[in-house]
């Protein structure tokens, strides 16, 4: 091959240009060095959710208790949703390294087949991350909020409460409509009627006030359902908005990397790289593609695990 | 170029870092669950059990770099050219602005 060749001439012609000093071509050594500033991006995004987190800590969102919807189970899950993307993921990552093994032996069907189920692969991760952001945007709970404090509904042993509950009764289970808007008026009638209610932070301690700090606070307080940039059920703020940002710049690298692999597998349908004698871009692409599976992998840990 | 090995036998091995990278996430999504008692006490600012979660998670970016991402088979010094500034810088920014944070919590900034 043309490394061979350039190897025995490299002694007379080192300054001469031709060489590979990496044993990279160009185009892959530059994606690597798009990867290392990308890299150092994510981790300025996650370590300022850290510095955030960590500045709120006593009333930062418990993850496990935001994220717990699983398609078509009631109930609580924690982490199962979140597990089943990351597996999507790494099994997309898995299809795209089969893809990249069978251009370096020249296997064009093969090619086909692997990358076609990577893009698959890619789509239904998209697919997820909309219905979760539809989860976390619409709400589950609600809570109440003082001047950009979140409080939780709760009873006298600090279990939460929805506002569901609160207005039509506590064996109102999570069946039927629990998407229902309610108003400030309702929720604080309904809260100064029941005495066993009472208002909670957020958070791993999840301090519960008493019922005559309730009661001042509720009158107060206005309702927070779902989530937004400006308000949200689960807790601060800058949770909500981080979550948009990281997981929504997150999301957005895999959409590129879908269109990117659609690209190129209309390239390796069209011949392209048979006719060129190698199958390099789907290497450098699959680089791409490994990354976001990569970044997906510290997300994981940092935003739903930790 | 580095690609001299089987087709056959690097299949093999891709397979088995994705079963290893399975097990590892599957065990974090169990000890997430259940989050055992003893795993729950403080070590370093934090729980014992967040940082298994971390060295799990370094675990996993491991196999996925060196295998999925080839560079494992790459030359020694494009290894340390991609390895280098991430190891020193990541490490540094996290640690300098984790220490801001419980001082701005502290103090009430």
């Amino acid at each position: 091959m043309a490394t061979q060749t350039i190897t025995s001439e490299q002694n007379k012609n080192v300054w001469g240009g031709g060489n590979e000093p990496f044993g990279a071509s160009y185009g892959k050594l530059m994606m690597w060095f798009f990867l290392l500033s990308d890299a150092l991006t994510f981790s300025g995004f996650l370590t300022a959710y850290g510095l955030i987190r960590f500045r709120f800590s006593d009333v930062w969102p418990v993850p496990e208790s935001v994220f717990t919807h699983f398609p078509g189970l009631e109930g609580d899950h924690p982490l199962l949703y979140v597990a089943l993307m990351t597996f999507i993921l790494i099994m997309s990552s898995v299809t795209m390294v089969l893809a990249v093994n069978a251009g370096h032996h020249m296997k064009k069907d093969k090619v086909t087949l692997w990358l076609l189920l990577t893009i698959v692969g890619g789509f239904i991760f998209l697919g997820s991350q909309a219905w979760e952001w539809y989860h976390f945007i619409k709400g589950e709970h609600g809570s109440v909020k003082v001047e950009n404090h979140v409080y939780y509904i709760a009873d006298e042993n600090g279990h939460r409460v929805s506002l569901a509950q609160l207005v039509h009764g506590i064996e109102h289970a999570h069946h039927g409509d629990h998407h229902e808007k309610f108003t400030d008026s309702q929720v604080i009638s309904a809260f100064l009627a029941n005495k066993d209610m009472r208002l909670k932070d957020p958070g791993k301690v999840g301090k519960t006030y008493s019922r005559s700090e309730s009661e001042s606070l509720i009158k107060k307080s206005s309702v927070v359902q779902g989530a937004n940039l400006k308000e949200n059920e689960y807790g601060h703020t800058l949770f909500a908005n981080f979550f948009f940002f990281i997981t929504g710049f997150h999301g957005f690298h895999v959409f590129s990397g879908v269109v990117i692999n659609i690209v190129i597998f209309a390239n390796v349908l069209l011949g392209t790289y048979e006719r060129r004698g190698h199958y390099e871009m789907v290497e450098k692409v699959g680089l791409y593609w490994h990354f976001v599976d990569l970044v997906w992998v510290f997300v994981f840990t940092f935003f739903y695990l930790v | 170029m580095a690609h001299v090995h089987d087709e056959k036998k690097m299949v093999k091995t891709i397979w088995i870092v994705f079963f290893i990278l399975l097990i590892v996430t599957a065990v974090e999504v169990i000890l997430g669950i259940i989050h055992p008692e003893p795993l729950m006490v403080e070590v370093m600012g934090t729980r014992l059990l967040n940082h298994i979660f971390i060295v799990l998670t370094l675990l996993k970016a491991y196999y996925i770099v060196a295998y999925f991402m080839h560079v494992k088979y790459e030359r020694k010094n494009l290894i340390w050219t991609l390895t280098l500034p991430t190891l020193i810088l990541i490490p540094y920014l996290t640690f300098i602005v984790l220490t801001e944070g419980s001082y701005m919590y502290k103090i009430g900034f």
